[in-house]
């Protein structure tokens, strides 16, 4: 067995083996900590700053960009419920906006991108979505097959993805998409986002598949206790291979959102979402050991941290200190979570 | 067929392989200058590697090593600027604190809040990367600004040839240190209680503390060294490339991990040597640098770490299956 995981098990502090009930509440009380923390962000960000943070224009510009860093919290949630991690997820996020970017080049020829209708587009999205999840079935097999342990997997398979968007672009952003992509990332239904729109959509969809099916229930399992799941009739392989595939399908989603927003695609795009998605999963509630998570959670931690990112930036703080302001906060997680579970044993 | 089942050898004969591949694509590889500057290239990179080897013995994975490097460097270069002071013994005892007190940090965090390691140095690389560019500066010193006795001391050779159109090359002296830090470090590894520590850890944390060893120690002994070796590697390339860039060595930490794994160390932990780190981190560079030789686009290079990097896993997650040590 993998060894990593076997000491996270023991550091898991029994919140994951304890009885369901326990589990149930403890989410519970995760999700409702984090909506207090939003509330308190809120708070203070309009004490600070109340004409910037209050406009609806901000909070519409949120709408805008969370959803892809949710999409991308939740691939790695997933990942974290077997006990697994994905960290190819930026890149292949990057590679889904950056093969559909090709197409639409391809398509179009000399008469530029400007001409491609919706069919094109949706001919795109399906390709961007194959690239992700055909790359979670190669970490999968790596993972599930070739048992290597998913860090060191997605590391390599993500540096691959990478290599593979700068040979695709040889280097420099792919601009310029069709205007039904960008609708996808910038265009109103209503006077609601579209992305936003597609992030609730999806939200329930999974929060459902994860909650309320066999699926779900049997992924956590595995990373409750792999043995158990084994000896109760799972396929864990098979079930592993699933897992990835969901998160490289919606690492490719988030990375269709990327690149319809910005109107462009690049190998390095949204490298900083991987350290925040980790963070994010983490301070959620996921545990990294496997068995817990919920998407839930993850909207309200995402939320969290975007109102505090676009506070700190109305108050001009540099992005390198909201890196630095990133990391501190995921020690002070950790170093919460596990003081927390120590008291409660 | 014995010798086969040494990883080592099996490293050595791939080396062996890949280099009279790469001559026979093109005879330029053999060039005395090439294969120089293939080893200066070696002496950053493998150093991070030791460190790197040594948390990875001990079932670990570290990829805040190069944020260090970068803090440790940019500090003392900066500090130096500003005092004016001109001298390579202090730095580099500087540099190799700030690393080895940054790798405290980690192995604190990590043992004291049962933690995985990659979670935690995912976080203490943004912090220190964030503070650096954010609380110290984001400009490069460059060769006008930089001390002239670490540039001095980047430039020092063991030997100096003159090519036939007049212009010297030499093989840098800095792959002494290297040298002698990898024989340090396999003389830890090997020969004394803490190293035996590293490997029992690596196998099995809880039989290693059964046993009587103190783990705490044992990672405060690991990442620390890491960290320092990370220090001291990261002012030496600062040295060796007269200058000191704040935002650089990003994404190194793959090809430092490439290497430690492409060297035969578990990916499962408890298994691993310094000679066969060498040499991986031997093949990585030269393959790296050899694209061009053999006339591959460089913008494969990403491909190809992370294609090696991913074999390398597998053939030894195999390898690990089938006897397990």
């Amino acid at each position: 067995m993998m060894k990593g995981n076997t000491r996270g098990t023991e550091a898991a502090d029994g919140k994951g083996s304890g009885p369901g009930r326990f589990l149930i509440r403890a989410r519970a009380d995760t999700n409702i900590q984090l909506g207090i923390i939003c509330i308190l962000i809120i708070i203070l960000m309009t004490a600070l700053q109340p004409r910037m943070f209050l406009s609806s224009y901000n909070f519409e510009s949120m709408a805008f960009f969370m959803p892809e860093l949710v999409l991308l919290s939740i691939a790695m949630m997933i990942a974290m419920l077997t006990g697994g991690i994905d960290l190819s997820i930026v890149g292949v996020a990057n590679l889904a906006g950056i093969a559909a970017g090709t197409l639409f080049g391809f398509l179009a020829g000399e008469a530029g991108v400007g001409g491609l209708g919706t069919g094109a587009v949706i001919l795109g999205v399906g390709v961007g979505l194959i690239v992700g999840v055909l790359a979670g079935l190669v970490n999968g097999l790596l993972i599930s097959g070739l048992k290597i342990t998913p860090i060191l997997a997605t590391l390599g398979t993500g540096q691959v993805f990478i290599g593979l968007c700068v040979v695709l672009t040889g280097g420099p952003a792919i601009v310029g998409f069709p205007s039904g992509w960008t609708w996808i990332g910038n265009g109103k239904i209503a006077s609601i986002p579209v992305p936003f729109l597609l992030f609730v959509v999806l939200c329930v969809a999974l929060a459902l598949l994860l909650e309320r099916t066999s699926f779900g229930l049997r992924l956590k399992l595995i990373g409750t206790n792999p043995k158990a799941a084994v000896f109760a009739g799972i396929r864990k392989g098979r079930m592993i291979l699933w897992s990835y595939m969901l998160t490289g399908a919606l690492a490719a989603m988030a990375g269709i959102l990327l690149s319809a927003r910005v109107n462009a695609a690049k190998s390095d795009y949204g490298s900083s979402y991987l350290l925040q998605a980790v963070l994010i999963a983490v301070l959620a509630g996921t545990n990294p050991a496997g068995g817990r998570g919920n998407v839930l959670g993850v909207a309200l931690a995402v939320a969290a941290l975007t109102l505090l990112a676009t506070g700190l930036q109305m108050m001009r703080v540099s992005n390198h200190l909201i890196d630095f302001v990133w990391g501190a906060f995921l020690i002070a997680v950790i170093a919460l979570n596990s003081l927390s579970a120590r008291k409660g044993l | 067929m014995r010798v086969l089942r040494n990883s080592n050898v099996v490293i050595a004969l791939i080396l062996v392989a890949a280099m009279v591949v790469i001559g026979l694509i093109n005879p330029a590889f053999w060039q005395l200058s090439n294969i120089f500057s293939l080893l200066k290239a070696n002496v950053v990179i493998g150093l991070m590697a030791l460190g790197v080897l040594l948390i990875m013995i001990s079932g670990g994975i570290d990829v805040s090593f190069t944020a260090f490097a970068i803090a440790a460097m940019y500090l003392v270069v900066r500090t130096m600027v500003a005092i004016d002071y001109d001298g390579v013994i202090l730095p580099f005892i500087f540099a190799t604190a700030i690393g080895g007190l940054l790798g405290l940090m980690n192995a604190g965090i990590i043992h004291k809040f049962h933690m995985i390691p990659l979670i935690v140095t995912l976080g203490t690389a943004s912090l220190v990367r964030g503070l650096v560019l954010g609380g110290v500066g984001t400009s490069n010193v460059n060769i006008d600004e930089m001390p002239p006795s670490l540039i001095e001391l980047g430039r020092a050779n063991i030997v100096t040839l003159e090519r036939a159109n007049g212009t010297t090359f030499g093989l840098t002296a800095m792959i002494l240190v290297y040298a002698a830090l990898a024989i340090l470090i396999h003389l830890v590894l090997t020969r004394t209680m803490i190293g035996r520590s590293v490997y029992a850890y690596g196998a099995d944390p809880e039989a290693a503390r059964r046993v009587g060893f103190k783990t705490g120690r044992t990672m405060i002994f690991v990442y620390c060294t890491a960290g320092a070796l990370a220090g001291f590697a990261g002012l030496l390339h600062s040295s060796m490339s007269w200058l000191a860039n704040p935002r650089g060595f990003v994404g190194l930490e793959l090809d430092v991990i490439a290497a430690v794994v492409l060297g035969g160390c578990s990916i499962f932990g408890g298994r691993g040597s310094v000679i066969g780190t060498v040499l991986g981190v031997f093949i990585l560079v030269m393959i790296q640098n050899s694209l061009i030789l053999m006339g591959i686009d460089m913008t494969w290079q990403r491909v190809v770490v992370g294609g090696v990097l991913i074999s390398a896993v597998a053939i030894t997650a195999l390898r690990d299956r089938r006897s397990p040590a």
